[in-house]
């Protein structure tokens, strides 16, 4: 086998910024380039030594610091934003990445749900779809078809929110904990969606920095590897029926019920290694019913069996697969409409390096972070790991 | 217990796009119109360029039946915005022709859904100039 090709590749410095429901006196822009500073700083780089940005507000970073002519990639998700960065490295096109990201100052009217998650399509807005209704249409498909209960997806996100509340920075540190009695008798939202089974809005920034795997031994932090990545898509977001059956020629055994399975598969392809393997679990939580189903996506358990698994004790603290460690969109942050994609990646690094505030994982080599999910056609995986690929 | 009726608030009304136009002009006659390949017979929506089966160009516009049954469902207590009145109920409709659609649920109690609901078309003339689709349950 020849060398891995993301052996090159290193992720070198992460930051987040404050975390709040409101950042006052900030806009993305700022938060952003905060949070640019802060994981540059984290790095024990300087400005001047990024060659390549990444997401809305890389270009206003690299004319400000006055490091153009750059690499850019205009990517903005998370993930695959992650991914650009690797194989711009990888490939030789840059030797330092930074990817920054933030939110604030965009939701203003409250008595809306937050403008992100609500789409201007032509076949959805009039009948006053948002992100809960369109996975609340996928979990009710999941529940129909294998008896998935209230209760199993209460305890998931009972178990991410006492996540959070152990979490300092979380915007929710403090706030519980959680029984899934409790999840279940907040006020529900869409149904089966009850409030606290939905992420949160709120405020922030945070960012990456990617450079070269020969360059660590200068940098003040440990290196965290990339040994595997995939990103699943079906289609545009919020615009066409969240069919839980939808299905592709290219592979008609997988549907958009399990978005996910095929980027699992090339990330674990890549990486040699199998949902066993994975020490810590940084799930995207957009919804309670997402823990579940990406468990049986991934192949953690079987078809129909998320329930029972999230329910066994494998996803909490000291469980084989401890999940969203930071309380995630539920608890930690959602700070906008697309920052939180990022914030999966920071807390599998953190757990990598031994770091994380809450729900530390002793020992953990080998990180699983996601972004997205079935009610928005698309997931994207990364597999992070301490030893150099 | 609520009774669902569509919404005639000051709700986001469609614009059609340049593929959707026969779609809405339908509504607006009172036909459920989608898309069906002169090549293979198969059904597509939303409106498209190629057929989702086959991708085949040669797509003609034909009516549907208006029938279809639940095939997933959810009851909204947060609106998406204030001008919607809560409950509401968005399904997605799997019709008798094979294809699936989004829109919501009236004529019936809030709790009356379920997966497997025969449902029919029916159309609403929003005051804001755009008829809509909605489902209610087969009587």
């Amino acid at each position: 086998m020849g060398q891995h090709p993301f052996h090159d590749v290193a992720i070198v410095g992460i930051h987040n910024t404050e975390q709040a429901r409101v950042l006052e006196g900030h806009d993305d822009r700022s938060i952003s380039l905060q949070a640019a500073l802060g994981a540059i700083a984290d790095a024990g780089l300087e400005p001047r030594d990024v060659d390549g940005v990444i997401g809305p507000f890389g270009n206003d970073f690299l004319y400000q610091a006055r490091i153009g002519p750059a690499w850019r990639s205009l990517s903005a998700l998370g993930i695959p934003a992650l991914l650009d960065g690797v194989t711009a490295i990888a490939s030789g096109m840059a030797t330092t990445v930074l990817f920054a990201t933030g939110g604030a100052g965009t939701y203003t009217q409250r008595a809306s749900t937050a403008p992100w998650t609500r789409p201007t399509n032509e076949f959805v807005a009039a009948y006053g779809m948002y992100t809960a209704g369109e996975f609340a249409l996928m979990a009710r498909r999941h529940m129909h078809l294998h008896g998935t209960t209230a209760e199993q997806m209460a305890h998931a996100a009972a178990v991410v929110r006492n996540n959070g509340h152990a979490h300092p920075d979380a915007v929710y540190s403090g706030r519980g904990p959680f029984t899934a009695e409790d999840v279940l008798a907040s006020r529900m939202v869409a149904d089966p969606f009850h409030l606290l089974e939905c992420s949160m809005t709120s405020e922030g920034g945070a960012a990456v920095v990617l450079t070269r795997a020969d360059r660590v031994a200068d940098l003040r932090q440990r290196p965290v590897y990339v040994l595997g990545g995939g990103t699943d898509y079906y289609g545009p977001a919020y615009q066409h029926p969240p069919l839980w059956d939808l299905g592709g020629h290219r592979r008609p055994d997988l549907v958009a019920g399990y978005v996910g399975r095929r980027a699992a598969e090339e990330a674990f392809a890549c990486a040699g290694l199998g949902p066993n393997d994975v020490d810590v679990c940084e799930f995207y939580d957009p919804f309670s019913f997402e823990i579940l189903r990406q468990f049986e996506a991934f192949g953690f358990c079987g078809p129909g069996e998320g329930g029972a698994y999230v329910t066994s004790g494998a996803i909490e603290p000291g469980g084989a697969t401890p999940v969203t460690t930071d309380g995630g969109t539920m608890s930690f942050s959602h700070g906008g409409a697309a920052v939180q994609l990022l914030q999966r990646v920071i807390r599998g690094v953190e757990q990598l390096r031994g770091t994380c505030a809450s729900m530390q994982v002793e020992g953990a080599e080998v990180a699983m972070c996601t972004g997205g999910g079935s009610g928005a056609l698309f997931t994207d995986v990364v597999l992070l790991g301490r030893e150099r690929p | 217990m609520t009774l669902l009726t569509p919404q005639a608030g000051d709700i986001p009304l469609p614009v059609p796009g340049a593929l959707s136009v026969p779609y809405w002009e339908g509504c607006a006659a009172g036909e459920l119109r989608f898309q069906r390949c002169s090549d293979c017979g198969g059904a597509t929506h939303t409106p498209a360029v190629l057929c989702a089966h086959c991708t085949s160009t040669d797509l003609v516009w034909e009516v549907s039946s208006g029938r279809g049954e639940v095939y997933s469902w959810t009851t909204i207590w947060r609106p998406a915005t204030p001008a919607f009145e809560v409950p509401y109920v968005p399904l997605i409709v799997e019709m008798e022709e094979g294809w699936h659609m989004l829109a919501d649920l009236v004529g019936c109690e809030h709790d009356a859904v379920h997966v497997g609901l025969a449902v029919e078309v029916e159309f609403f003339a929003h005051p804001g100039g755009i008829t809509l689709p909605y489902f209610h349950p087969r009587r």
